[in-house]
């Protein structure tokens, strides 16, 4: 739980205050991974991102006061949870952001909707957070499942990937994310010839992808994420089963994964995410400042989100003047989102955040400028096609 | 187990049995009311942890400490009824106190099995068959379909105490949980010093001198075993209903790590040892959270220094300078 | 071609290949460990870590002074080996008169004190490393495709493995090693520097570890958690096989290897537990696992 006290710049920010905007003090707690399989996707980086969000904004010259949190949640429910309880009861703390990992999502959504406080995930993949389960609280910010598994699903069978078989990683998520996907591949025409599901973690997915490449499938779909997936993408590529035409599809693949794969081992890959460095001189120049601050790493789309997400909760706090929750949503959701990362969005009524997604493909090793030049750009998924649609999500909020 | 130091000759510990000695009265009422003070002060979400872990290591103790078997699995016991009293409390719609009833006998029917084979073992295969049977259970609630995965059972409704008062105010909640860690801690406490737990004694410190006496060691171990386990469940039950949830940390091998911690730096054997093991620990973890990852070196510095240095651990310590057991 | 359960023979020859594969660290890790147990009576907790260490200094040499693959497999053992001495005789050496429960603890202490420290430097997504050039590629045997470099570990734990049980049992070595093991102040008495064998036994022990990490490092994640994923694994092979066997070790590590094999093709989720199973079993029925002798 580092402070970051932005007390210095509010104070003098109240001295030549000018409006007659009264002062707000938001208290900001980013969630995450510190420890464990997404502390590179999200940890420090996302509290880095969540700051970079409060000094561009320029809050202390709005009569903001922001301090901002952090803390680790392990990947357990449980330890996520006490802390978000925590926050809100004994630390003030008026918002929770990032969030990786679906189940710690899942609890965060339910203790926030308890208390009456507000939640944006940037770092969780399950569609739930705004499905079945979703939250007059919780804003669901950068991706979801739905989303990467027709991204991937829909773009792989169209060119050509017309039968698969699924490596699943054996937990919930694993198997949401086997789930979507198989239904836009049927959808779309192909068929899926079977599927195994894996002990997580796992180290040794050789067996595995043994029994893939037996199977014949023209793609393997990866439903699985961290670890598991660096893994079976390092052995499938010593396998040689790239080599031997079937394709590898990642469902959730972050680019600090690539990072750690190397291009020689990840080349080809097909991926779906929200954001990537190399996108326009806007999200350039705001990773570059992002790299410096970061020992060189560029930003995942989760740390983009962070700092997209915390923008438009300041916006909101700036347009209301406080930092009543029911207002604070209501703005959110009203006012359209802009940012230099993500673009042009809207926060829609059932919590889901919508921006262009796009498909990518990493480059060969001989095709890269440089460190994290990794991908080239397949197709870009507009805005209103890449997400659920509103009605199909069964979420109560929505009627 | 034979490090564990005893320092009351076999006479005093049978005077003892009847009577609860002085600075054990003083000590059960100090407890009780710095505890029935916290509240006012700290955190109740953060007291009602302790309590729960507090529990859960007096049970393991009791296993440990005075039955010397070392079980390497005893979080199946608090997490199979964490899963359990979450499950009745949620689907089944009982009250919490008939949730954490049917958790806590749970974990009695699964110790009781896992017991009844684990106790033909010694030492360290003792501690590997408990080991092994931990991490069936741990699978089967990775794979269940009642357990919801990695997602656990949330938001399990605290619910209305024998149908009547609300649980909901984490102030009510804080004195009932107190009264059932209570009520835990006084049962080892008599189970410790009753004949019954003289017999687990003498077979700790000399197991085939207990069976030439014509004890039936078998069965003592046993039935210590089930104790502890329910004890055990209790905790895990009672946790579930506090924190609204029942995940896998609460089947995960490393939660039978940490309850050994805990105990060891309390004091093993002790009675009041392993009340400060949990808080000291559950403190940790909870405040330690500010320095990140480092909090994982932080514990295993701890633990290194408290096995060459304070192997009696904290209370055991204390214990030796005032010369009474505590 | 017939069919074995309904898996077409050659699927189930690749499976039990690839198992081999496997048991050869099973069989590497346990070894160390039955090692370490048999002489010093210590349950080494640290073990995974050790494991974990080798890989990443393999990498380590790689990258910062430019030391290749080959170099990494001499001296990444030697170099762990050292660091495990170190540690024997600064925090080890002080609980040999302590029950089993201490030192299981003070490794497991220190374990956590190495995987949060390499967390901290290096993070947690892992780091490349890649196949020797010379073993790049594969064969095709038909059944399967075998990568060279799968092959080339299977060789190489199995000359280590063979070799460390050469030494043990039929050395005058090993007489002495297994003498102290039976009674140390005898071996003493005859003149031999019990606790130098020791602590020697402890670096050889967790060079083994190291040697396996190396051997790890290209084909798995080079991340600070793959020795914790894998201790207690390898904990129920040293059971399971008996605690302080040699061969007991190898044979189980390897076995199990198979084993597991063969539930990733029948029942895959249960992989990860099909270990334990075996291991309650064997207690229940031998109660000093496969090989060991009844005390």
């Amino acid at each position: 739980m580092r402070k970051t006290g932005f007390l210095l710049a509010s104070l003098a920010a109240s001295l030549i205050a000018t409006t007659a905007l009264a002062d707000t003090a938001v208290k900001i707690g980013v969630l995450n991974d510190r420890s464990g399989i997404y502390a590179d996707v999200a940890g420090e980086g996302s509290v880095i991102a969540a700051r970079m969000a409060v000094e561009d904004f320029g809050a202390a010259d709005k009569g903001i006061t922001v301090e901002i949190v952090s803390a680790d949640h392990q990947n357990k429910p449980d330890v996520g949870v006490n802390i978000a309880r925590q926050w809100y009861d004994q630390d003030g703390v008026d918002l929770i952001v990032d969030v990786p990992t679906s189940s710690v999502a899942l609890a965060v959504n339910e203790i926030t909707r308890e208390k009456n406080k507000i939640f944006m995930n940037s770092g969780a993949a399950t569609s739930d957070l705004t499905g079945a389960q979703c939250s007059p609280n919780t804003i669901h910010w950068t991706y979801d499942t739905w989303q990467l598994a027709h991204g991937t699903g829909s773009a792989m069978v169209e060119n050509g990937g017309k039968s698969w078989f699924f490596v699943t990683a054996d937990y919930a998520f694993g198997h949401a994310l086997e789930r979507d996907t198989s239904e836009v591949v049927k959808a779309a025409g192909g068929e899926v010839v079977g599927s195994v599901r894996t002990p997580f973690p796992g180290t040794d997915f050789s067996s595995f992808l043994l029994q893939a490449q037996s199977s014949g499938a023209q793609v393997i779909g990866l439903a699985n994420a961290g670890g598991d997936t660096i893994n079976s993408i390092k052995q499938a590529s010593e396998f040689g089963i790239t080599q031997g035409g079937q394709a590898l599809a990642g469902l959730l693949v972050f680019i600090s994964d690539i990072h750690a794969l190397g291009l020689q081992t990840a080349q080809g890959l097909v991926l779906t995410e929200s954001f990537y460095w190399d996108l326009s001189d806007q999200t350039r120049e705001w990773s570059q400042r992002f790299g410096e601050k970061n020992g060189g790493k560029m930003p995942t789309m989760v740390q983009a989100g962070v700092y997209s997400s915390v923008l438009h909760y300041l916006k909101a706090v700036e347009a209301t003047g406080g930092k009543e929750t029911e207002a604070l949503m209501a703005k959110m959701k009203e006012m359209p989102t802009d940012d230099p990362l993500f673009g042009k969005g809207v926060v829609r009524a059932d919590g889901r955040k919508t921006h262009d997604s796009y498909l990518f493909r990493v480059k060969k090793p001989e095709d890269s400028k440089g460190p994290w030049d990794y991908y080239e750009t397949v197709s870009t998924i507009p805005a209103d096609k890449a997400f659920r649609p509103l009605d199909q999500g069964e979420c109560p909020l929505v009627k | 187990m034979t490090t564990v130091t005893e320092t009351s000759s076999p006479i005093l510990v049978q005077q003892s049995a009847g009577a609860m000695p002085r600075h054990h009265v003083l000590i059960f009422a100090g407890l009780l009311a710095l505890s029935l003070a916290a509240p006012f002060f700290l955190y109740p979400i953060f007291l009602m942890k302790v309590l729960c872990f507090a529990l859960f290591a007096c049970a393991f103790n009791l296993l440990l400490g005075f039955g010397g078997l070392l079980s390497f699995g005893h979080a199946a016991y608090f997490g199979a009824a964490s899963y359990i009293s979450a499950h009745a409390a949620k689907v089944w719609g009982l009250s919490p106190e008939l949730a954490i009833l049917s958790g806590t006998a749970a974990a009695t029917i699964l110790g009781a099995a896992i017991g009844s084979l684990a106790i033909r073992r010694q030492g360290i295969y003792f501690a590997m068959v408990t080991l092994a049977f931990a991490q069936m259970v741990y699978f089967f609630s990775l794979q269940a379909p009642f357990t919801g995965g990695e997602d656990g059972i949330q938001n399990v409704p605290r619910g209305n105490l024998f149908g009547l008062f609300s649980l909901r105010s984490d102030f009510t909640l804080y004195f009932v949980v107190l009264a059932i860690s209570f009520a835990g801690l006084l049962v080892i406490y008599r189970i410790i010093h009753s004949p019954f737990g003289q017999v687990l004694k003498a077979i700790r410190e000399n197991e085939p001198r207990a069976v030439s006496l014509g004890y039936r060691v078998n069965r003592y171990k046993l039935a210590v075993f089930v104790l502890s386990a329910a004890l055990a469940g209790l905790a895990g039950a009672t946790k579930a209903i506090v924190f609204q949830l029942a995940s896998l940390t609460d089947v995960h091998w490393s939660m039978s790590g940490e309850v050994v911690l805990m105990t060891l730096i309390g004091g093993m054997g002790t009675v009041f040892g392993p009340i400060v093991g949990a808080a000291i620990i559950v403190t940790m973890q909870n405040y330690l959270a500010t320095f990140g990852a480092w909090v994982t070196v932080i514990q295993g510095v701890i633990f290194v220094i408290a096995v060459l240095l304070f192997r009696e651990g904290v209370v055991g310590v204390i214990g030796k300078w005032i010369r009474k057991p505590l | 071609m017939f069919e074995l359960l309904g898996i077409p023979p050659q699927a189930l020859f690749g499976q039990l290949l690839l198992g081999l594969i496997n048991g050869a660290f099973y069989a590497m890790l346990s070894l160390g460990l039955a090692i370490i147990f048999g002489l010093l009576n210590i349950i080494n907790f640290t073990h995974g870590a050790q494991y974990m260490m080798g890989a990443f200094v393999a990498w380590m040499l790689l990258n910062y002074l430019g030391i290749n693959y080959w170099w990494a497999l001499l001296l990444v053992p030697i170099i762990v080996g050292a660091f495990g001495i170190v540690i024997e005789r600064l925090l080890i050496s002080r609980l040999y008169h302590l029950d089993h429960l201490y030192g299981l603890l003070l490794t497991f202490g220190l374990a956590l004190i190495i995987q949060g420290l390499f967390r901290n430097y290096y993070g947690i997504s892992g780091l490349p490393y890649s196949i020797p050039p010379q073993l790049a590629g594969g064969q095709n045997l038909g059944f399967m495709f075998l990568p060279n470099y799968r092959g080339w570990v299977v060789a190489a734990s199995l000359v280590v493995c063979i070799g460390t049980w050469f030494v043990i049992e039929k050395t005058r070595l090993g007489a002495y090693l297994r003498a102290a093991t039976e009674n140390p102040t005898l071996v003493g008495a005859f003149g031999i520097n019990v606790p130098r064998m020791i602590t020697l036994t402890y670096g050889f022990g967790v060079g083994l570890a190291a040697f396996a990490g190396v051997l790890a490092a290209p084909i798995y994640s080079v991340n600070p958690n793959m020795g914790a994923d894998l201790i207690i694994v390898v904990f129920a092979v040293v059971v399971i096989g008996g605690m302080g066997s040699i061969l007991g070790a190898i044979v189980t590590g390897f076995g199990l290897g198979l084993v597991e094999g063969l539930t990733r093709v029948f029942y895959p989720e249960g992989s990860a537990v099909v270990i334990f199973v075996i291991m309650a079993i064997v207690l229940l029925i031998k109660p000093a696992g496969l090989f060991g002798r009844t005390a």
